[in-house]
């Protein structure tokens, strides 16, 4: 067996692993004990990763095609690569160069990153480069740079083990950051004094942990952080000597904070005055106040302002620059951090230069070697799409992303792909929903296959490093970018492609963008390879005579503004982008899954994965539920401005009134329609540009669709399965699928409908299952109901429910545990909610480790016994210790409720 | 005083059947004669395939042996034929010129094998299927003979066959219809019995009908059909129906409608003379199974008896068979309507097929192969026209 030492490719922790191979596979994945951001720990998603490779759905050659309704065909890179430049060149000599764009991701590690801003504005002569990181953290960026001057978050990880008072807003960390979460959990432990305050629209997980949670409206964060200066003013808590010192626009904002009188605004916020003045107090009373905060501010038409409307808290108290305090964007993706410090966006250059700035510019065409960076604006994420609807942008060149499924407003975006006239994919599998709209796909490495450097939320720069060459054809992201550049500069009067893009191989990349720093906050001048090979991760900046990198920024009261000054922004709550109305009557709110991740291309192929939450649903408050004359697990359908989209819904009381939770990971891959975003608005933040993705105004209600399918089938290929079984999605009014079990996969597909399907779409889904002949099968045609099993020596290896799915529960239990169930013979049809032999449900898997499912550590509680009870007996939690904050929620809920209700009981073991 | 006499004409199944139950209800009612053309006590007629497959002896499956009748008081006369009914007299002669009187008369002369009027039918090698010594035959055939053909694909018809293939026969079952039992099942459920059947080496034509059997020397030795093919056997077994023996009946005038026409308490139109059994018409329907017939018996008894507390209201039609260790069982209008619906089970692996017809909400018919569970339920629900709507869903799986 072959270790290897890289990162994981999910969020913005950027945890260290060890790869595990073993004769040309990667057969494992652990924490690595000596990275810096998770000490050998990792989460269910992380330490997974290796059950994610699926070679059956990986891009091993080059695919085109010739016509729009033809499949794609394996072509060779010299016809791929040609017939990229051709179409490319012949818009740009039509068109100019702003007729084509690269739309691409913050997974990408750095040094792909930065080859691809080059060829587009150094080559080509576009600023038409935007990625999903504008989906993420465009507003933390423009909120940075708003008041403290630079796009840097000013803290590390281990701040929050000297913070006091950690405030989380807008984050269900437990959920997104989870070896994040068990760093609180352990600073917590080990001092009591630290207090949680949480606020969200949703009593998560992470609020669940809270000692102190506001359950806020959706957008009123401005509203509260404004609310909690206030009241800091009032009650003269704030550092009025470092305001005067250190910072400019107190005065402005001042004034504008008469209108935040926590009583005034407590009904904007949705929390009580009390609540707002308690939470101001423990922020400003603390020794160190850290706050940690993600999409819940960044993706929203005022991102930029709650961003800066959380920073002010901070510059007012001096909760910034010292150990434990400071505004703490936590990053979305495992590099969006490196990508903007290689200026890979619409609006930025290298080493965090604005394109809008001439004197940027012109240091970096002098970098290049180039004549001039062009100066027109480049198209942002949305923008960039909406040009391709309008046809001003003809050519996309999509890298490692999927705006097919995350992108708001499906519908245009889709109609935008299918309006492009060449849409090209650079990606590492063949089936994402963007896939779809590909002409040329060309295959990519991926994790586990590549070499470069990514950086942290904590500014903290990783090696990635390949266990393994790429498979077949596949070539590495800033490869195929040097290839195209070589391929177009031979088909138009460009710069010379050979002396733009020298590199052989990704450390002359990182070599080149480090000089790119130089004198810039992010100088990295002092950093190499070979730093990092002895030394570790390291942070930035790091200048050439730096020993170590700066841990925390600002220490000194010093920004990087003009003045040295931080700047107060002068926030003024504004409503959310689409406002609830008689029509749209509620508010949608969009989040994480504790074990998916974004659109699921890598986390919706590991099965485990998926027993957490199997399936799209829709999460509203009983209250309002029986408002709407909606039972608990009725479909329902949900309906917006935009789009339509069919689900479960499920009663939780973690929701408020008149508000529903959607998770954003499904996309059509998974799920009838256009995945989740075909509700949500592209509506977008003046200054950062990112859309409102957490929020949209829709209607929701019951879907009457008595005729129900379930099918449940054990597979050696799930990619291509689920891939076959959602061409059926069409036939049915809800369907979706996803994947289940341990030691094999099963795919599992439900859908509803009016009224039973045509037998052809039964008779073609049961071919796909494994359903022929041999199998058992029960018909009870008049009433609708058809069942069908596979069952291979006593085994469940396939079943489909048709118009009756009673019993789904248990059979999938014994698909999944391929239990001996040949003595039932045909009885195992006969369907009905009283499951056979008499064994009890198990629920919904809670632990994806150790696989323990939440009837197993109910029974525990229900026994009087503890978490740590539960953990022995069960192993629950034990593993990454994701399911920790579930299983303590779990606890508390039996202890008051067998204090109060020993009836209610039944709902948790729902 | 003297007792009333009864002669019961047959001593197969149904008519000492009524017996047993005119003894249990009456014992010391009648004074009590019967006469059998057999030589043999009463036997069990259904176990004559076990016998033919040599899973039982001839002693296996005796119900009734000579000392049974003997500690009951009643006469009985073995290998005696009744040629004469004298219904003025009150007397009936058998061929031996046995005569006896009677205050009542049961008649329960069974049925006959058809044989089919084709040309060499009556060549050596060429059975029937009915009684002790049909089995002796072709038992004793099955130790020289290597090839036969069973014409018939019904439930004797697949016996006979299994019971030759288990002497080891290569046997070839030849029926008209398009499936297998098609009285008793539907195509599916006798596909799945063909399936079970050819599993163990039988062979079928199925929609062949037999035109001629040619011999040599007197011996079978082959089948003609109607399309001109023909295969090469040394024996041919006909199982293609029965025929209600009336002729006993007719001759001394009573009413025949195919089979003895007799009322719901099985009384013919001569209130002394009851009938039961395969030779009777009732309400126009002869019965071929022993189900009806057993009900029958009951029946009659009690009138026998002069009870009278039953009726016999006609047998929903239902089969409960197993045909050559396969489960067979099918009731009422298993075909079903244009108004019908259909509820079916298969799985085919274990050879098992099940069918439920439903027509507004009620059991109408059923029919179930490799698995018969429940088969005496939905006899019950069929009869009684129960509402099924609320238990649809688990029909099918209850026991």
């Amino acid at each position: 067996m072959t270790e290897t030492k890289s990162t994981c490719p999910y969020c913005g922790v950027g945890c260290g692993v060890v790869i595990e191979t073993n004769g040309g596979k990667i057969t494992g994945v652990r924490g690595d004990e000596n990275h810096p951001a998770n000490f050998g720990k990792l989460c269910s998603k992380g330490s997974t990763l290796h059950l994610t490779l699926s070679p059956g759905a990986r891009a091993v050659y080059p695919t085109l095609r010739a016509e729009r309704d033809k499949d794609r065909e394996r072509v060779s890179w010299q016809v791929a690569l040609d017939h990229a430049a051709t179409k490319f060149a012949d818009t740009i000599r039509d068109h100019g160069p702003d007729s084509v764009a690269f739309y691409i991701s913050g997974q990408l590690l750095t040094e792909d990153y930065y080859v691809f801003n080059k060829l587009a504005k150094g080559l080509i002569g576009t600023n038409n480069v935007d990625t999903n990181s504008r989906l993420c953290m465009s507003s933390a960026v423009a909120g940075y740079k708003a008041t403290l001057g630079a796009d840097a978050p000013p803290c590390a990880y281990e701040d929050i083990d000297h913070a006091e008072c950690i405030f989380i807003v807008g984050s269900n960390t437990a959920f997104a950051h989870p070896i994040l979460f068990r760093r609180i959990e352990a600073a917590r432990a080990r001092n009591p004094r630290v207090k949680l305050i949480v606020a969200d629209p949703r009593r998560t997980e992470t609020a669940s942990e809270a000692d102190l949670f506001l359950q806020i409206k959706p957008g009123s964060d401005v509203a509260l952080f404004n609310a909690m200066l206030r009241v800091m003013l009032d009650e003269r808590l704030l550092d009025q000597t470092y305001i005067s010192e250190h910072t400019d626009g107190f005065a402005a904002f001042q004034a504008t904070l008469a209108d935040y009188a926590p009583a005034n605004v407590a009904e904007t916020i949705g929390a009580s005055a009390e609540m707002i003045v308690e939470a101001a107090r423990i922020f400003a009373k603390s020794p160190a106040s850290l706050s940690l905060y993600c999409q819940g501010l960044n993706q929203s038409a005022r991102g930029t302002d709650k961003n800066a409307a959380l920073i002010n808290l901070h510059l007012a108290t001096q909760q910034i620059g010292k150990p434990g305090a400071g505004p703490f964007s936590l990053t979305g993706q495992p590099n969006a951090m490196g990508g903007r410090e290689v200026g890979g966006m619409a609006n930025l250059l290298s080493a965090h230069r604005d394109l809008g700035n001439a004197d940027h510019r012109a240091e970096v065409a002098k970098l290049w070697g180039i004549e001039a960076v062009p100066a027109t604006p480049g198209k942002t994420a949305v923008e960039l799409f909406e040009a391709m609807h309008a046809g001003s942008i003809k050519c996309v060149w999509i890298a490692c992303t999927n705006p097919a499924q995350s992108m708001p407003d499906q519908t245009m975006i889709r109609d935008a792909l299918r309006h492009a006239d060449f849409v090209v994919l650079q990606d590492c599998y063949t089936d994402t929903e963007t896939a779809t709209y590909a002409d040329l796909l060309l295959p990519a490495s991926t994790w586990g296959e590549k070499e470069g450097t990514v950086t942290n939320s904590e500014r903290r720069i990783s090696r990635v490093r390949a266990a393994l060459p790429p498979p077949g054809e596949a070539r590495h992201d800033w490869q195929i970018a040097v290839d195209f550049a070589h391929a177009i500069a031979a088909k138009l009067p460009l710069a010379d492609a050979a002396r733009l893009f020298p590199y052989a191989c990704a450390e002359d990349i990182f070599n080149e963008h480090r000089e790119t720093t130089r004198g810039r906050d992010l100088d990295i001048t002092g950093l190499s390879y070979s730093i990092l090979e002895s030394r570790g991760p390291q942070q930035w900046p790091f200048a050439s005579a730096a020993h170590i990198g700066k841990v925390r920024l600002y220490e000194d009261g010093i920004f990087p503004t003009e003045n040295g000054r931080a700047k107060f922004a002068n926030t003024k709550f504004l409503p959310v982008a689409e406002a609830i109305s008689a029509k749209f009557p509620i508010s949608l709110n969009t989040g994480r899954l504790r074990d998916q991740w974004h659109g699921m291309s890598r986390t919706g192929r590991a099965s485990q994965l998926h027993a957490h939450a199997p399936e799209p649903i829709l999460t509203m408050h009983p209250q309002t539920l029986a408002q709407l004359g909606i039972e608990d697990r009725d479909l329902v359908t949900v309906t917006g401005a935009r789009g339509v989209m069919r689900l479960p819904v499920e009663a939780s009381e973690d929701m408020a009134l008149n508000e529903a939770f959607l998770p954003m990971h499904w996309g059509s891959r998974f799920i009838k329609g256009a995945g989740i975003n075909t509700l949500t608005l592209s509506t977008f933040d003046p200054t950062s540009r990112q859309p409102e993705l957490k929020h949209a105004a829709v209607n929701v209600e019951r879907a009457v669709l008595p005729w129900r399918l379930v099918a449940m089938a054990e597979t050696t290929d799930a990619s291509k399965l689920l891939t076959a079984l959602a061409e059926h999605f069409d036939a049915f009014e809800y369907a979706t699928c996803g994947i289940s079990g341990r030691d094999k996969d099963i795919v599992v597909f439900r859908a509803a409908a009016k009224k039973p399907v045509p037998q052809h779409v039964i008779d073609t889904l049961d071919a796909q299952l494994g359903l022929d002949e041999t199998s058992l099968e029960f018909s009870d045609a008049a009433a609708g109901i058809n069942r069908a099993m596979k069952i291979d020596a006593g085994r469940v290896i396939s079943i489909r429910l048709a118009g009756d799915i009673s019993g789904q529960e248990w059979l999938g239990e014994w698909l999944e545990s391929r239990v001996d169930i040949g003595s039932l013979g045909y009885r195992v049809l006969a369907g009905g909610s009283t499951r056979p032999l008499g064994s009890s449900a198990r629920g919904r898997i809670i632990c994806a480790c150790h696989h323990v499912a939440i009837n197993e550590i109910t029974g525990v509680f229900l026994n009087g016994g503890t978490v740590n009870d539960a953990q022995q007996k069960l192993k629950c939690g034990t593993g990454c210790g994701s399911c920790l904050p579930e299983i303590k929620r779990i606890e508390s809920c039996i202890r008051v409720k067998l204090a109060n209700d020993k009836p209610a009981l039944a709902e948790l073991a729902a | 005083m003297s007792k009333p006499k009864l002669i019961v004409i047959g001593n197969g199944m149904a008519g000492v059947k009524t017996l047993e139950h005119l003894l249990t209800i009456a014992p010391d009612f009648y004074e009590v004669t019967v006469f059998g053309t057999e030589r043999h006590p009463n036997y069990n007629r259904i176990l004559l395939s076990p016998v033919l497959a040599g899973e039982m002896t001839l002693a296996d499956i005796v119900i009734n042996d000579r000392a049974w009748y003997a500690n009951r008081g009643v006469t009985l006369h073995l290998g005696k034929t009744i040629t004469r009914i004298d219904r003025k007299r009150r007397m009936v002669t058998a061929d031996d010129g046995t005569a006896a009187s009677y205050d009542r008369l049961l008649l329960a002369t069974g049925s006959s094998a058809v044989k089919l009027p084709i040309p060499g039918n009556d060549l050596s090698g060429v059975l029937t299927y009915r009684d002790i010594g049909d089995t002796e035959a072709m038992i004793e055939m099955s130790r020289t003979a290597r090839r036969a053909v069973v014409i018939g694909g019904g439930l004797l018809g697949l016996e006979a066959a299994n019971g030759l293939a288990l002497r080891g026969m290569q046997v070839t079952v030849v029926h008209v219809m398009p499936w297998l039992m098609e009285r008793q099942l539907d195509q599916n459920a006798a596909n799945t019995l063909q399936r079970a059947l050819e599993i163990r080496g039988v062979e079928f034509r199925l929609g062949a009908s037999t035109t001629e059997i040619t011999g040599i020397d007197g011996k079978v030795s082959s089948l003609t059909f109607k399309s001109g093919e023909s295969i090469d056997t040394d024996m041919v077994v006909m199982a293609v129906g029965i025929r209600p023996n009336v002729w006993l009946a007719e001759s001394c005038g009573l009413q025949i409608n195919r089979g003895i026409v007799v009322d719901d308490s099985l009384q013919t139109y001569d209130p002394r003379i009851y009938a039961v059994g395969e030779c009777v018409a009732h309400r126009g329907v002869s019965y071929g199974l022993v189900a009806p017939l057993y009900e029958m018996a009951k029946v009659c008894a009690t009138h026998l008896a002069e009870l009278g507390s039953h009726y016999y209201l006609g047998t929903v039609p239902s089969t409960r068979l197993k045909v050559t260790g396969v489960d067979v069982f099918s009731a009422g209008n298993f075909i079903g309507t244009k108004a019908s619906q259909e509820i079916v089970l298969k799985d085919s692996r274990n050879g098992i097929y099940r069918k439920l017809v439903i027509e507004n909400d009620l059991l109408i018919g059923s029919v179930l192969v490799g698995d018969t569970s429940a088969a005496s339920q939905y006899v019950g629900m069929i009869a009684a026209k129960k509402n099924i709507a609320s238990i649809r869903g688990e029909l099918m799986f209850i026991s």
